[in-house]
Formats: structure tokens, C-alpha cells, sequence
């Protein structure tokens, strides 16, 4: 993106009917390491590629518990993630504490795009520069949306942002129409795989990465290291395992395929949303 | 504005007793339909119970204009919630602990909704039947009751409601402590409604009066036993 005369302050359009500001914002979740979730019909999980600024500093802190029922990944400005997730958090216990029931996902999701939105349209503010992945349950089922330094926000089968997330998503397009019906260790073998995409050269490990679940009568929680290493490891084996399988094409899950729910904004999204105005405009 | 002025101190007009029971498909809440002024039955066309969403019914005794008033908050509460259109729904449950965020926040301002509620519901086949009271207190059981419904209609549950009953019994056990209460309540008249909400809807019955009578060996020396009465 090359520099241009409108973009010095958010509050003014550019005579392309872009707000360069709002578009900078969001190349900053791209530069951020990768985030991805994906969901079934009884879990969504969170997947991160956790980077260490130097060899000698402890990993940066990417999925956050919101509720028992709703948590995060995030990619991008994590201190403005911090300061999201702390006003989610808020949300959620005042609901409680009112109703003494938990707020349902996606109006959670609709209050951070219009506290997102706000920044969008204030001349002293600027775009918070993080982009959230958000898995939760509400009475309707397990969730996955992603909320925008835009203010926007959708609602997704499986997802990928940050940086070398295409490569995530390219897997998780080939094989997004199985996720709705898989169990929850296979949902998870899937996200570990998503990362080992987005990792690419380096080698996976519990260290390099993170992953949390959320289910139908399970809370939110991140794996812990030991059992992250195992799903890992077992990436190794089922991997041989599937190879067989395609070559023998006796892969019956994705025969018997079922649906994905298909109204509006749900589904893959495709990489369009990388470089042009087009998240802004739905 | 309004934290000085304590212009609740008593109830002007006001509604005596409502029962709830909960019965096989749903529950039940009944009460007569009579606004007092003070000693005088002033207002007989009061309608206590009335209908919150489509899962929930809720009945007050107290101050009439206050029931009003959270009606209407509880009316906007539910738009709110409808204009949402996502699928989710405030249940009984949810209505209740609003509910109660809000008679106990007034009564720390020493400004109460001079009421007691008895909210009753079903939700995704969970019945739910509770009471809030104008201090903030609030539980949940199988029979509730408010006011005089709580000394002469509460014994008669304890003996005789039980779990899974028809909508018959039901109706016949609340009529049998509405009549009771019209004896010995003088607020009470003999002009009731009853509210039904099951999993298929809500209804509200016209009001209706129940068969009296005045023969019955126990009034005809009421105050034997009963010594320095006249």
C-alpha cells in the first residue's frame, strides 16, 4: 500500500470512498502471527502460532477467556486486544449478573464491532489494530465470527487472519464440509494442522503454538502444553494414516457429506478481504 | 432526581393475592381482580396477571401503579430482546433475576415498586415458577404465593399439590384456595382470572366467579372458640 493524500486522519474519505486509516488498521492484523477457528456442530476450537519477539522472552498471550461459554483468539495489536478482551469480559459479567444466564455470542460480537465502529468515526481516536476470532455458544449452538478493526463483522465456518494465514485457509477450505460433523479430538487435529500450514518451514511444537476449545456443556479452556504435544504427535501418525487413505479413496466422511448452513455471511471466506475495500462495503 | 424524595412510603392502590402452581404441561398463576383504595374495593375490574414475551406470565399484589410501571419496563425489556432476531430468547428464568435486579436496587434507595411478583414460565420443556418480594427477595418452588395467599392458601398446597398434575387439578386446587381466600380476605372478591402457560402458548381467562357459601357450618358462629371476639 503505497502512502496517500487522504490518509492522515481517520474521519476523512478518500475520493475513492476509502478510509485509508480503517484499511491500515487492518493490514496490522495481517502483519500479526496467525490465528484460526473452526467450528462443528458441538465445538469450536482456536488455534494460534505463538511468536517469541527473541529466544530469550516467554510467548505472547493470544487466546483469551471471555465467559465459560465465549473465548478469543487474536491477531495484530495485542494490547488492544487486551483492552477488548477486558471489555468483553465486562459485558459478559454484567449480563450474568443481571440475567444469571450467559450472554449469547453473538451479541457480544455486535457490541465490540460498534465499539469498533465508534473508533472509525472519531477524529481524536484512531481503529483498534487487532482483529478477534470468537468462539462461543449461544442457544442456537457453537459460533465462530471475526470482528474487524473495521467494525464489521461475520459470522464463519472456519477462519484464518494474521500473517501466512492463506495457507491455513487453503487447508481449511479443502476441507471445511467435513468440520460439522467431526468430534472434538478431530476438530482440534484439524486446527493443529491449519497451523502447521501457516508455521510452514519451522518445526511444530507445544511451544510455538496454542489452542483452545469450547463445547455444548464444556467451558472455554486452552490446552495445556502436554496435551497439545500429543495432538501434535498424532498429527504425525494420522498424517501417514490419511495419505493411505486418499490413495485408496476410501475417505467415507467426505463422501457422505452433509451441509454447512448456508444463509448470508456464513462459510468459507475467500482471500478477498486481503487488499481491497471490500470488508468495509458488506 | 428521586433519591431524596421518598414518595413511596405506603401503597395507594392496591391487589391482594396471587397463587402459582406448577402442573404437568406448564403453570399456573390465578387472583381476583380487585384494585382496594385502602379498606374500600374500590377498583373490580383490575387485571393482576399478565403476559411477559410468549413464555411468561407474571402476577403482582401490591401497589397497582407499580405493577404498571414494571410491566412497561418489562414490555420494552422484551422488545429489545425480540428486535434482536437471533434466535435467542430472555426466558422465565432470565426475566426473573431482572426482575429482582430491579425490586432490590429500588429498595436501596429506599424507593420500593411496592409489589410482590410471582413470575411463572416454561422454556425448551423447563417449567419455572418463582416469587420476588418488593425488599429483593426472591426463590423459586412448585406453589408460591403472595400476601394473605401465603397464610391461607400455602397450607393447602403443602397437602395437597403434587407433582404432574392435570390442568383439571390444577385448576381445581386453585380454585378451592381462591374461595378460601375470598372467605377470609377482605380485600378479596369474588371475581377471578386465571393464567395458563404451557410449551404451546399463553392464555389469559375471562374473569370468572365461583360458587359461595355462606351456610357452611363454620361461619354460622364465627367467633366460638374464639375468646373476646364479638
Amino acid at each position: 500500500m503505497f502512502r496517500n493524500q487522504y490518509d492522515t486522519d481517520v474521519t476523512t474519505w478518500s475520493p475513492a470512498g476509502r478510509l485509508h486509516q480503517v484499511e491500515y488498521a487492518m493490514e496490522a492484523v495481517k502483519q500479526g502471527s496467525a490465528a484460526i477457528g473452526l467450528r462443528s456442530k458441538t465445538h469450536v476450537v482456536l488455534a494460534t502460532v505463538n511468536k517469541a519477539s527473541s529466544e530469550l522472552s516467554a510467548h505472547q498471550k493470544k487466546l483469551f477467556k471471555i465467559d465459560n461459554h465465549i473465548g478469543i483468539a487474536m491477531a495484530g495489536l495485542t494490547a488492544d486486544g487486551r483492552v477488548l478482551s477486558r471489555y468483553m469480559r465486562s459485558e459478559c459479567i454484567n449480563h450474568h449478573f443481571v440475567f444469571e444466564s450467559p450472554l449469547p455470542v453473538g451479541r457480544l460480537v455486535v457490541q465490540v464491532a460498534d465499539k469498533a465502529q465508534v473508533c472509525t468515526q472519531r477524529s481524536w481516536k484512531r481503529p483498534y489494530g487487532v482483529g478477534l476470532l470468537v468462539a462461543g455458544l449461544d442457544e442456537t449452538g457453537p459460533h465462530l465470527y471475526q470482528n474487524c478493526p473495521s467494525g464489521n463483522y461475520s459470522e464463519y465456518q472456519a477462519f484464518a487472519i494474521g500473517s501466512r494465514s492463506q495457507a491455513a485457509k487453503t487447508y481449511l477450505e479443502r476441507k471445511f464440509e467435513t468440520f460439522m460433523e467431526c468430534t472434538k479430538e478431530e476438530l482440534i487435529r484439524h486446527a493443529v494442522f491449519a497451523v502447521k500450514e501457516s508455521l510452514q518451514e519451522e518445526e511444530l511444537s507445544s511451544g510455538n503454538c496454542g489452542v483452545a476449545v469450547v463445547g455444548i456443556d464444556e467451558p472455554f479452556v486452552v490446552l495445556d502444553p502436554k496435551t497439545l504435544q500429543s495432538y501434535i504427535e498424532s498429527l504425525e501418525t494420522g498424517k501417514e494414516e490419511q495419505q493411505t487413505m486418499e490413495e485408496t479413496g476410501t475417505d467415507d466422511r467426505q463422501s457422505l457429506q452433509v451441509q454447512h448452513e448456508g444463509t448470508g455471511s456464513r462459510g468459507i471466506s475467500v482471500g478477498a478481504g486481503d487488499d481491497s475495500p471490500t470488508d468495509m462495503e458488506t | 432526581m428521586g433519591s431524596v424524595v421518598r414518595c413511596d412510603r405506603y401503597p395507594y392502590v392496591t391487589g391482594s393475592s396471587v397463587l402459582g402452581i406448577k402442573y404437568k404441561d406448564g403453570i399456573l398463576l390465578a387472583s381476583d381482580t380487585a384494585g382496594c383504595y385502602g379498606s374500600t374495593v374500590r377498583y373490580k375490574s383490575v387485571e393482576r396477571l399478565k403476559r411477559i414475551g410468549d413464555n411468561t406470565i407474571l402476577g403482582a399484589s401490591g401497589e397497582i401503579s407499580d405493577f404498571q410501571a414494571i410491566t412497561n419496563l418489562l414490555d420494552e425489556l422484551i422488545t429489545e430482546d425480540w428486535m434482536w432476531d437471533d434466535g435467542n430468547k430472555l426466558g422465565p428464568f432470565e426475566i426473573h433475576n431482572y426482575l429482582n435486579r430491579v425490586m432490590y436496587n429500588r429498595r436501596n434507595k429506599f424507593d420500593p415498586l411496592w409489589n410482590s411478583l410471582v413470575l411463572g414460565g416454561i422454556k425448551k420443556g423447563k417449567k419455572y415458577l418463582g416469587m420476588v418480594s418488593m425488599i429483593g427477595v426472591h426463590f423459586q418452588d412448585n406453589h408460591v404465593a403472595t400476601g394473605f395467599g401465603n397464610h391461607l392458601a400455602r397450607p393447602i398446597f403443602r397437602d395437597e399439590w403434587k407433582e404432574d398434575m392435570t390442568l383439571e387439578e390444577g385448576v381445581k386446587l386453585l380454585e378451592k384456595c381462591l374461595l378460601v381466600l375470598f372467605y377470609r380476605d377482605r380485600s378479596a372478591i369474588n371475581k377471578f382470572q386465571m393464567a395458563n402457560v404451557t410449551e404451546g402458548g399463553i392464555t389469559i381467562t375471562e374473569p370468572f366467579a365461583l360458587k359461595v357459601n355462606w351456610e357452611l357450618e363454620a361461619f354460622r358462629n364465627p367467633t366460638k372458640g374464639a375468646e373476646g371476639s364479638w
